[in-house]
This record gives C-alpha cells, sequence and structure tokens, in this order.
C-alpha cells in the first residue's frame, strides 16, 4: 500500500494540474460573465474568440521569434507576444460587438444567441480557409524546466500558467473597483436602461467589455499554447462551452463567481480522472456540475441586479 | 426660451402615448406637469432625455439646438439636461459616492466636480453620513435625495424630474421639495412631473395639465390651483 507521504505527493501533482487548467476555465469563462453582466446576453462565439486569439497569438510568436530570437532574451519575446496578442485581439471582441451584437441590442435574445453561434461558425471556417485544415504548433517561448520539489513534478511553464493568470484576474478586478470605466460596468449590470442617464455612452462600455473579454481569452490562448502547443480551428469549441458552464456555475453575471467555478472546474476534471478511467471524465465531471446546479440553480453567485429592466 | 416642446408624439407599438404635446419653458422656471396615471407624463419626460423614440414632426429644442440630433448618453453630457428617472433606479451595487462619480462620466471639470460633491453632501447631509455605504442599502427617502443629488452632478442646466413625491412620507416631501428650491437658485431650471397636484403645484410658478397624451390646460400654477376643474379632477376638493 502507498505511504501517506506518496498520497500526498500525488494529490500535490494533481493539485498542480488542476490549477493550471483551472486557470484556462477561469480566465475564459470571466469573459462570458462579464458580457453577460453589461448586455444580459451570453456571447457564444467567446470561445472562438479565444481560437483567434490563440491563432493571433501564434502569428506574432512567430514573427517575433524569426525577427527577434537572436538579438533579444526569451522573456521580452514573450511579454511582447502578450501585449501585441492583447492588443489585436481585443479588437475582434469589439468588432463581434459591433457588428455582430449592436445591431440586436433591442431584438430577442435568442437572435443574438443565434448570431453568437454564427460568429462562431464563421471564425472557425474563417481560419480554415486561411490556414487550411493541417494543425499548427505554437512555438515554445520559453526553455521547458522541470522542477522536483518532494517528488512533485512542476515546470517553469505551469507556475507561469497560474501566476499569470491570477495577475490577469487581479488586474481586472482593479480595473473594475477603481476605474470608472469598471464602475460604469458595474452599474450595467445592475440597471442598463438608467446608465445612459448619467452621460455614460453603453456604444463605449459595451464594445470595452468585449475587447477585455477577447482579450483576456487570447492571453489565456496563448498559455494555452505553450501547456498543449497544437492549434486547430475547432479548440474553441468544447474550452469555450466548458468555460460557458463556469460561468453559469460561477452565478450568471458574476466575475468572482466565473473565476471560482472555473477553478472547480478544472479540480473537478483533474480528480475524476485520477480515479475513474479519463473516458468517463467529462460525463462523471458534468454529472457533477448538474448535480450541483439542480440544488444551486442560480450559482454561486446569483447576481444582483435591479428588477426594473424596464422603462 | 430653453426647452421647446412642439407637437412632440411618442408610441409605444400601435399604442399612442402622446397625441402631439407642445409646450415650452424658460431658463430658471419651475415648471410643473400634473396628470393622472398612465396620462403620459413621464413619456414627456423620456422623449426629451431620448429614452423614447420620438414620431418624425416632433420637435424637440433645448437652447435652439435640436435634441433629436442626440443619443441620451450626449443629452446629459453634452446640453446638461439631467433626468431623475420614475422610481429613482439608483445602482444598488454601487456606493453613493460611486453613483455620485458615475454622473460624472463625460465631465472633464475635475475641480467643478469636487465643488458639486461637496454641494451635494451640503445639501443631503444623510447622503455624506452614508457616502460609503452600498446606495441599495438606504432607505427610500435617502435613495430620491441620491437620485436627485445624481443628476445635479450629471448636468447642470435643466432638472428633469419624475415624481420626487412618490413613496416619501410627508415630511421627507417637503423636505425635498425644499432642497429642489436650493437646486432651482443654483440657475438650475425645473421641470417637475407630478401625481401628488397640490404639492408641485404650490412649487411651481407654471403648470401644465395633461390628459390621455395630450395637453388641456395650462396657467401660472397658482391660477390652476384654483381652477374648479382642476380641483375637481386633481386636488379632491
Amino acid at each position: 500500500m502507498e505511504s501517506l507521504g506518496e498520497l500526498f505527493t500525488y494529490f500535490l501533482q494533481n493539485l498542480i494540474n488542476a490549477l493550471q487548467r483551472g486557470s484556462f476555465y477561469a480566465v475564459i469563462s470571466i469573459g462570458y460573465s462579464m458580457v453577460y453582466g453589461v448586455l444580459m446576453l451570453f456571447n457564444f462565439a467567446h470561445g472562438d474568440i479565444f481560437m483567434v486569439g490563440t491563432y493571433i497569438g501564434f502569428g506574432i510568436a512567430t514573427l517575433l521569434l524569426a525577427a527577434f530570437a537572436s538579438i533579444l532574451p526569451g522573456w521580452t519575446i514573450f511579454i511582447g507576444t502578450v501585449v501585441i496578442t492583447m492588443f489585436l485581439a481585443s479588437w475582434i471582441g469589439v468588432f463581434v460587438e459591433v457588428a455582430g451584437y449592436r445591431p440586436l441590442r433591442s431584438a430577442p435574445r435568442a437572435s443574438a444567441a443565434i448570431t453568437g453561434l454564427m460568429i462562431g461558425i464563421i471564425f472557425e471556417t474563417g481560419i480554415l480557409i486561411m490556414l487550411g485544415a493541417k494543425r499548427l504548433s505554437f512555438p515554445p517561448l520559453m526553455e521547458s524546466v522541470t522542477y522536483n520539489i518532494g517528488g512533485v513534478f512542476l515546470t517553469n511553464v505551469k507556475v507561469m500558467i497560474i501566476i499569470i493568470s491570477l495577475l490577469l484576474m487581479i488586474a481586472l478586478q482593479f480595473f473594475i473597483q477603481k476605474t470608472k470605466w469598471g464602475m460604469a460596468m458595474r452599474a450595467m449590470s445592475y440597471d442598463f436602461l438608467a446608465v445612459p442617464l448619467m452621460g455614460v455612452s453603453i456604444n463605449i462600455i459595451a464594445p470595452l467589455t468585449f475587447a477585455i473579454g477577447a482579450g483576456l481569452a487570447s492571453v489565456s490562448g496563448i498559455l494555452y499554447g505553450q501547456a498543449y502547443p497544437i492549434l486547430d480551428p475547432y479548440m474553441g469549441v468544447i474550452i469555450g462551452w466548458k468555460a460557458f458552464v463556469a460561468a453559469i456555475l460561477g452565478g450568471r453575471g458574476s466575475i468572482k463567481g466565473a473565476a471560482l467555478a472555473g477553478y472547480l472546474l478544472g479540480f473537478i476534471e483533474i480528480f475524476v480522472a485520477t480515479i475513474f478511467p479519463s473516458t468517463l471524465r467529462d460525463l462523471i465531471a458534468y454529472s457533477i456540475i448538474l448535480l450541483i446546479l439542480t440544488y444551486r440553480p442560480r450559482g454561486f453567485f446569483g447576481m444582483e441586479h435591479s428588477t426594473k429592466l424596464r422603462l | 426660451m430653453q426647452l421647446k416642446v412642439e407637437n412632440l408624439e411618442v408610441s409605444y407599438g400601435n399604442i399612442k402615448a402622446l397625441h402631439g404635446v407642445s409646450f415650452s419653458v424658460d431658463a430658471g422656471e419651475i415648471v410643473t406637469i400634473i396628470g393622472a396615471n398612465g396620462a403620459g407624463k413621464s413619456t414627456t419626460l423620456r422623449a426629451i432625455s431620448r429614452m423614447v423614440p420620438s414620431a418624425p414632426g416632433s420637435v424637440l429644442e433645448f437652447n435652439g439646438q435640436d435634441i433629436l440630433k442626440y443619443s441620451a448618453d450626449k443629452v446629459v453630457a453634452k446640453l446638461g439636461i439631467s433626468h431623475v428617472p420614475e422610481g429613482r433606479r439608483i445602482f444598488g451595487n454601487l456606493t453613493v459616492t460611486e453613483n455620485l462619480t458615475l454622473a460624472c462620466f463625460a465631465r472633464k471639470d475635475t475641480d467643478q466636480i469636487a465643488k458639486d460633491l461637496k454641494w451635494v453632501f451640503d445639501l443631503f447631509g444623510r447622503l455624506e453620513e452614508r457616502k460609503d455605504q452600498l446606495a441599495g442599502t438606504l432607505s427610500g427617502g435617502e435613495q430620491q435625495m441620491l437620485a436627485v443629488g445624481r443628476a445635479f452632478m450629471s448636468g447642470r442646466k435643466i432638472m428633469l424630474l419624475d415624481e420626487p413625491s412618490m413613496g416619501l412620507a410627508p415630511l421627507l416631501m417637503l423636505d425635498m421639495f425644499d432642497a429642489l428650491k436650493e437646486i432651482n437658485k443654483t440657475g438650475t431650471t425645473i421641470l417637475l412631473v407630478e401625481q401628488n397636484a397640490r404639492l408641485a403645484l404650490k412649487f411651481a410658478q407654471r403648470g401644465y395639465v395633461i390628459e390621455n397624451g395630450t395637453l388641456v390646460l395650462e396657467g401660472k400654477a397658482s391660477d390652476l390651483l384654483d381652477d374648479p376643474e382642476v380641483k375637481k379632477a386633481y386636488l379632491g376638493a
């Protein structure tokens, strides 16, 4: 029988893996929650925005590596990739809001949902046409180093993924709590009809929200590319739906809830796979989520908003 | 004349709420529109602040500028028309100070913002006591103070008020109207819509009576108070 120490090491190892996986879900699901908070719609194109963001990251990383790998240290190329990708991907978010959702502001919610799915398909097939069906591989932006800490194996990539994701969420929290744009977003999540009366343009806040969601997703995409370096046009579908599940589980519109549920999802998936055959992983993991939602249909933090959603 | 409304028509779907309403308000005036529930009072204010679209042919002008060229947020930010909406609509998940600061979203005059904030806190001492509290935890009267204070911060030239007396105890109501007088003294025009006709007509200089989407009477507020029709229909005398 395994000793208690070995069991603990095994647990820690899986905990690290769960944190890494949860980081992706958390950062992506925040994008769903922010948009829901502000416009009361789920942006079903978000998974594919993540995918496009990853491709943009791939392009920028490839370019920067080709141009500067021999001159600049690796971490500057990494930071450069993150910053440029985030900037470009946020415009994808703006585009989706302006072209896809803005014309449908007063249309029934179902129209917006269908539009989201269509935008997703357009992105998938667009990438397919531009780059072909062959899978691309994301270039490593840092040399992988493995540490063995008392039997727990840690790579610098894993640590970086976990830390950068946390930093992104802390920065977002700061933005939402401390800036006037963040304040306007919070106000919109409470009563979006009263917001224009404050002199705040919804046509600024809505695209800004999409831009932030897309920017976050694209950084997550770069990190994802470091952990699983294979890109394909449909990579956003599964992870997008899982992040959407996290957004629901966290409580619609709650950023804190989305992040928490994202990590929880990571934990459940990883730990289910340690006990059961991995082919059953999703079945069991999502049955657990379903069970939680049965007893807590509004998720962890059901959003606080005004009941007055009409004039 | 500061605000000119001519032939204003508004429809909700197939239902016409306003059938060509015309009136005007001069700078610095206190004007009230009284009428029963559903007569079109709120709709008139919402059309002015561009929260609802008005039918073609409607004329809305503010200081000679065409209001219809502006979106709802620009009406506040560029023209200085503030609107205290029906039911207050304060942001319950924001603190009192945040509610007031958000109203300055489009303003660039940082020094004046600080002065205005102090002015609002002097006017409504209760708000200052609770400035770091979430607005959702305020009492009804305090929420109304916040809604008015917020409108004062957002735009300065004219304030549209939709039933500020609603849900307030009689004493609080009088306090609220005293505060509105103070706001008017700073040069802010007031256009007030009220179901409490007696209170509104005592407060205002001029009044209009609206029935079924049409203005049926106008005059000096004191004359309207004595008008037999108004007395019968709105003052319960």
